[in-house]
């Protein structure tokens, strides 16, 4: 049976993996997908401690779960907003790399 | 069996979210992407969260990635030219997921009481959905109608966002 460690350590190498996503790469989407993973791996670690962790009635504590329906709908609301300013960017300038977006570089 | 459900799911998991950061081509990364997710809610099953692997496989798989790809398509991104590779930038990132990595390992291999197979339920058939439910509509219900303003606040945003000039 797999233990909580498991769990929480497969989520800190999601997290780690989007982290990457976020610093390596600089394609303005692919930064945005590594956003993605890292809230996902959140999701995990908060279902897992859910699971882990009984209520007084025998049952996974709910709250988790509830608070991981919220950072879903959270997140699929700063997606459609996130895609909107990328387009809005791209309308703009023609490129969506974070290269070329240096007008306000000291 | 579980334990291989559990190895099978995350190892494709990660293996996808290292396709995501490794791929040149957009396209490839929003489907490595979408496998991620659908493996992520293949987890959630194993943890007895039925209710968020739907949600998960609903709103991150369906709609999110639909909207990446759309996105995608509309601004006709190709695959991404090699440009010259910023040592800099590429140690400074490497550096920093290496220490999270190697802090997250000490903390979890060095807590002996994370070391805990799954409790049982008392109710192993109860139904989440219900449980969920009962628990957003009774002790959140502020912050589930805040939720909602959100998103009819982003909807609007959007719209707005999208127009081609302001006035």
């Amino acid at each position: 049976m797999p233990t909580l460690a498991h769990y929480l350590i497969v989520s800190g190498l999601l997290f780690a993996l989007g982290m990457a996503g976020v610093l390596l790469r600089r394609n303005l989407l692919i930064i945005f997908m590594g956003l993605e993973l890292m809230l996902n791996a959140a999701n995990l670690s908060l279902v897992a401690f859910s699971r882990f962790n009984l209520g007084p009635d025998g049952m996974p504590n709910y709250n988790a779960q509830v608070f991981v329906f919220f950072i879903i709908t959270v997140a699929a609301a700063e997606v459609a907003v996130g895609l909107a300013i990328i387009v809005a960017l791209y309308r703009a300038k023609q490129t969506t790399h974070v290269e070329d977006l240096n007008t306000l570089k000291f | 069996m579980q334990l291989v459900l559990f190895w099978i799911f995350s190892l494709l998991m990660l293996l996808c979210a290292m396709g995501v950061v490794f791929f040149r081509n957009p396209v490839s990364s929003a489907m490595s992407l979408v496998l991620s997710f659908i493996a992520l809610a293949a987890v959630f099953v194993t943890l007895d969260a039925f209710f968020i692997a739907v949600v998960q496989v609903l709103v991150y798989a369906g709609a999110v990635m639909v909207l990446f790809l759309f996105i995608i398509m509309l601004l006709d991104l190709r695959e991404e030219k090699r440009r010259r590779v910023r040592l800099s930038a590429w140690l400074g990132g490497g550096l920093v997921v290496g220490g999270f990595i190697s802090a997250l390992l000490k903390v979890v291999l060095g807590l002996p009481a994370l070391f805990v197979t799954k409790p049982v339920l008392s109710h192993p058939l109860a139904n989440d959905i219900e449980q969920v439910g009962f628990n957003l509509f009774r002790n959140f219900n502020l912050p589930f109608q805040m939720i909602g303003v959100l998103l009819l606040v982003a909807t609007v945003g959007v719209v707005l966002l999208s127009k081609k000039e302001l006035k």
